[in-house]
């Protein structure tokens, strides 16, 4: 929306205001907010780490070296080794790229998803949208990891079917949200008048309602992201997730805490830290998402 | 009161009957048949006869409208049907571990209580100094660790320390023993799980006491009581901490119907026969009328729990009337 300063800026001569580059819109969002542009950096960082996995390390991730197993953190294994001799760190950085993809895919469909039946269900309002309100609501009433357990116990595991369990809880969560949006924006007389000029209803529900609740379906996507990497790591522990030999932060917590005890305790600290360090970036990069794009969504 | 109160009662049957459909059509929702799926599963070879039975068994071989009335009945009724794993009732293998998990969320809400109240209440206090960045961190540090990591960490941490200290490792009993038998038994076998779901659950409940307790502390009444020089420490005791933990109270009810999800990973890690184990079992072994059970058991619990809260609310703030 342009506001009346907006405006004045465009009709002014060019010449007199210099076009800040974008590294000093950088620079001013760092300064603005501090802990947004440090989560950023680790979010980037990660992103990085996932996808050069092969160039940062040369260890394979997968293959078993059974005359190095259990080996303590040093300079060739960063990490240590793990029970199948597989060097840890190179394997909690292929995890990433496991980590990122479903964290990534699920909360993209899952948002966009909930983008679309949300609109939709304040568009048409009346009795579809009480009716696929309810709906919502008892999916809402399950705990996330429940609903996709539920999900998995359907379609099995795999990498596949985690993205699409971990999906499907977060469908109903961000179209809420959304549809609150949309049923202030349906009340706008443009959207009327686009009625009134006989658009059709897919045409009005994509050109004029969903670029009007951008802001709270970005708000939900990067707050879903840590959720999902999180949840994709605990179904992954319990064997539920994604499946050896690919590389996951949770499948490498899984075996007994206290077989590592006292051969090899480094085995379940570095994965653990690594999705700490994962939802802790995610989390913050989301609070600060949240709080540029909409200050009144803050939970604080 | 009581009017609203019947009032709710009744709207849970709707909802209910909502989250039955939703779980009747789950396992409907399979490709395929679920006893091909079970048993070809195994990848041997699968008789038709074996089939049969098994449709039989489980009744899906009826037309869906009387399997759904026979599965709503069986529902009011308590007769949830046999595993599907164990042959045995579902009622009875709930029943065997409901306990311990009751036991568990009510001993992880009791310590998320005692962390978050007080965390909440010096970070308020103490708003933007050195004290409330940490407490604040070590909050939001709480829902960034997955829970099963900590209560590795506790296992690894206790095996380590008692090694050290008494020269012989100890670990929590992994039998379970109910607490008016050998309290102290029972108690150091459920403490740690307790500790591990807790504090991932203090983490809201720690935010909430905090921005609570700054509003209240910006209300007029908080001012009169420091202008007539009442200690700064009656003041938060008296006044603003019974007014702030309102919001927290529901906070802490809401996330005790979640804490079934939180159980789900612990009870794993700590080897505890509950329900959360029984559940992870359940799809692990394909028993899927295990599963719906315990799903539509997390729905009872959930809309009980906010019953129970919103009841609760009224009774605790008697400017709330619902009519």
């Amino acid at each position: 929306m342009a506001s009346p300063s907006d405006l004045a800026v465009s009709e002014m001569d060019f010449d007199t205001v210099p076009e800040r580059s974008w590294v000093d819109k950088i620079k001013d969002t760092a300064r603005k907010k501090p802990l947004g542009a440090v989560s950023a950096c680790a979010v980037l960082v990660m992103i990085l780490l996932a996808a050069f996995a092969n160039v940062i390390t040369f260890y394979d991730p997968v293959q078993n070296a059974f005359d190095s197993m259990h080996v303590a953190p040093s300079v060739t294994h960063w990490f240590g080794t793990d029970q199948f001799g597989r060097d840890i760190f190179t394997r909690i950085v292929f995890g990433a790229r496991t980590a990122l993809f479903v964290g990534f895919s699920a909360s993209i469909l899952g948002s966009t998803a909930g983008l679309i039946l949300g609109v939709g269900s304040a568009y048409f309002g009346g009795r579809f949208d009480l009716i696929f309100q309810r709906f919502m609501d008892i999916f809402i009433s399950f705990p996330l990891i429940i609903m996709a357990l539920s999900v998995v116990s359907i379609f099995g595991t795999g990498t596949q079917n985690v993205i699409f369990a971990i999906t499907i809880p977060l469908i109903p969560r961000c179209a809420r949200v959304v549809r609150s949006s949309a049923l202030s924006i349906r009340e706008i007389p443009y959207v009327d008048a686009a009625r009134a000029l006989g658009f059709a209803h897919v045409r009005i529900i994509s050109r004029h309602m969903i670029p009007n609740v951008m802001a709270p379906y970005l708000i939900m996507l990067t707050s879903f992201l840590g959720q999902a990497i999180l949840l994709e790591a605990s179904l992954s522990y319990l064997g539920l997730g994604v499946q050896e030999p690919t590389a996951a932060w949770g499948l490498m917590l899984q075996g007994g805490a206290e077989e590592y005890a006292e051969s090899a305790p480094w085995i379940p600290v570095f994965p653990g830290l690594a999705i700490t360090a994962a939802v802790f970036a995610f989390n913050l990069f989301g609070d600060a998402v949240r709080d540029t794009l909409d200050p009144r969504l803050r939970s604080e | 009161m009581y009017r609203y109160t019947i009032k709710r009662i009744l709207l849970m049957f709707p909802t209910l009957l909502g989250a039955a459909v939703l779980v009747f059509f789950m396992l409907r929702l399979i490709p395929g048949d679920v006893c091909e799926l079970r048993m070809a599963g195994t990848g041997m070879f699968v008789d038709k006869e074996a089939i049969a039975t098994c449709q039989q068994n489980l009744g899906i071989d009826a037309p869906i409208y009387v399997q759904f009335i026979d599965f709503i009945t069986g529902f009011f009724t308590f007769d949830l049907g046999k595993s599907m794993w164990t042959g045995k009732p579902i009622l009875h293998e709930i029943g065997l571990r409901f306990e311990l998990s009751l036991q568990v969320a009510i001993m992880a809400t009791l310590t998320a209580i005692l962390i978050a109240i007080p965390l909440g209440t010096i970070s308020a206090i103490k708003q933007d100094t050195w004290i409330d960045y940490v407490v604040r961190t070590f909050s939001i540090a709480g829902i960034a660790m997955p829970s099963f990591w900590l209560g590795i960490l506790i296992i690894l941490g206790l095996l380590i320390m008692t090694q050290k200290v008494f020269g012989d490792p100890w670990m929590p009993p992994i039998h379970y023993t109910p607490i008016w038998e050998d309290p102290v038994a029972n108690i150091s076998q459920l403490i740690w799980p307790a500790v591990a779901t807790g504090y991932r659950y203090s983490a809201v409940a720690t935010r909430m006491t905090r921005s609570a307790l700054l509003e209240v502390l910006r209300e007029d009444y908080v001012r009169t009581a420091r202008a007539k020089g009442l200690l700064e420490k009656l003041i938060i005791n008296r006044h603003a901490l019974k007014n702030s933990l309102l919001p927290v109270a529901t906070v802490i009810g809401l996330e005790f119907a979640f804490l079934m999800g939180g159980l789900v990973v612990t009870e794993q890690v700590f080897n505890l026969n509950g329900l959360g184990k029984l559940f992870v079992e359940s799809v692990t072994n394909h028993d899927y009328t295990m599963t719906q059970s315990l799903v539509m058991l997390v729905a009872v619990v959930f809309i009980f729990t906010n019953l129970f809260i919103d009841i609760l609310y009224a009774w605790l703030d008697p400017r709330i009337r619902y009519s």
